[in-house]
């Protein structure tokens, strides 16, 4: 049994028949526990299948489906109908990226600058397998570990003013995975991550507008780890032009 | 079946008056100009103080003429705003972990408030203010 209605107004696209995006409203009949995945699902189902959109694990865990919801960047799956009655509201793909199509974003340019910080441990040197497993203390796990919450939903691309205004800003889930990287104590290639994340499309391109922080649906602060990392950028910086050395790993 | 994605342009002159959270953004950019205009203003007063007693007292005088003071009462409040939302985020930037926890926030913000009262309370009494 419906317990609201809600009236969703989508942005749609289809490449091969539009020459620009349109918006198409949708009136949905919602129960109160729904978030607007639900009712976008709904409207698949019920009554346009045409419509394109992401999504997988409907509990904030894939990241799949960040698209702007009243123009706010949200995970569909973790926001509530119940938050939005008796208004129209808009559905969006998320901001700052190409439209593939309806509700798809083209997510190529962050594919592309994540592989570019190396978003995995470097050692300098392996350690063969027979010696055992790096340890690590929990102190030292927890240097980090918020920065592993990240589930790359790009939330924080679609919110940074940055991102929108200088398209080779590396960005925030990128960079914050090499930091992720960088705060790890059995990792060892800072200095290899520095070329990209001390370049000027790198962290040097933020601002700091917090945006990308309000905005993540799993509370992983970007913005911190960005700060953090200008920070270290400096302190190389000064150590390397006074010789005395820098980008340690 | 061909790719075309659909690029949407964003005004780089007026992106900031869609969402307050940008317009506050760009405000507190905005207030950084003054927070350069006061050092300017700082440097030409020691460069007053280097030419010696009249130099420094014309210094003085011109800083309590209508234009000044007009200029003051603008400045002011919008220089303590930047100081007092750039503090506030300073936890972000530098985190402190103590054994398995970090310290909370407040602390290291609270920290900046404190240097800041004591590095002003130096400068009012070699001013001569009390």
């Amino acid at each position: 049994m419906s317990d609201l209605q809600l009236e969703l107004e989508i942005l749609r696209y289809d490449p091969e028949q539009d020459q620009e995006p349109r918006f198409q409203t949708y009136s949905v009949p919602c129960q109160e526990e729904w978030v607007v995945l639900d009712a976008i699902n709904y409207v698949k189902d019920h009554i346009d299948s045409t419509l394109s959109y992401r999504w997988s694990c409907h509990m904030a865990v894939c990241g799949s489906c960040g698209m702007m919801i009243d123009g706010e960047p949200k995970l569909a799956c973790k926001a509530f109908v119940r938050d939005y009655v008796n208004k129209t509201v808009r559905i969006e793909p998320l901001a700052n990226f190409p439209i593939e199509r309806d509700l798809v974003s083209v997510l190529d340019d962050f594919m592309n600058k994540l592989r570019r910080v190396k978003p995995y441990l470097i050692r300098k040197e392996e350690k063969p397998l027979s010696e055992g497993e790096y340890r690590q203390t929990p102190a030292e796990l927890n240097k980090y570990k918020q920065y592993t919450l990240c589930i790359n939903c790009l939330c924080c691309y679609a919110a940074c003013p940055q991102y929108a205004l200088i398209p080779e800003f590396i960005g925030p889930a990128a960079l914050t995975m090499a930091h992720r990287y960088n705060q790890d104590s059995r990792d060892q290639g800072r200095a290899q991550r520095e070329e990209e994340t001390a370049s000027h499309e790198g962290v040097w391109d933020c601002a700091f507008a917090d945006a990308c922080s309000l905005v993540c649906p799993k509370h992983v602060d970007p913005a911190s780890a960005l700060q953090q990392m200008k920070i270290t950028s400096t302190v190389d910086w000064y150590l390397e032009h006074l010789g005395m050395g820098g980008k340690k790993s | 079946m061909s790719r075309r994605p659909y690029v949407r342009r964003i005004s780089t002159t007026t992106w900031y008056l869609k969402k307050k959270r940008d317009l506050v953004h760009m405000i507190q950019e905005l207030t950084s100009l003054f927070v350069g205009i006061y050092g300017i203003l700082l440097l030409w007063g020691v460069k007053a103080l280097s030419e010696g007693p009249e130099a420094y007292g014309a210094f003085l005088e011109a800083l309590t003429g209508p234009l000044s003071l007009a200029f003051h009462w603008v400045a002011f409040p919008l220089v303590l705003y930047h100081a007092i939302s750039w503090f506030n985020v300073t936890h972000k930037a530098m985190p402190i972990q103590r054994g398995e926890e970090f310290l909370p926030g407040k602390y290291i913000v609270g920290a900046h408030y404190v240097v800041w009262i004591g590095f002003s309370l130096v400068v009012l009494f070699v001013a001569g203010v009390f």
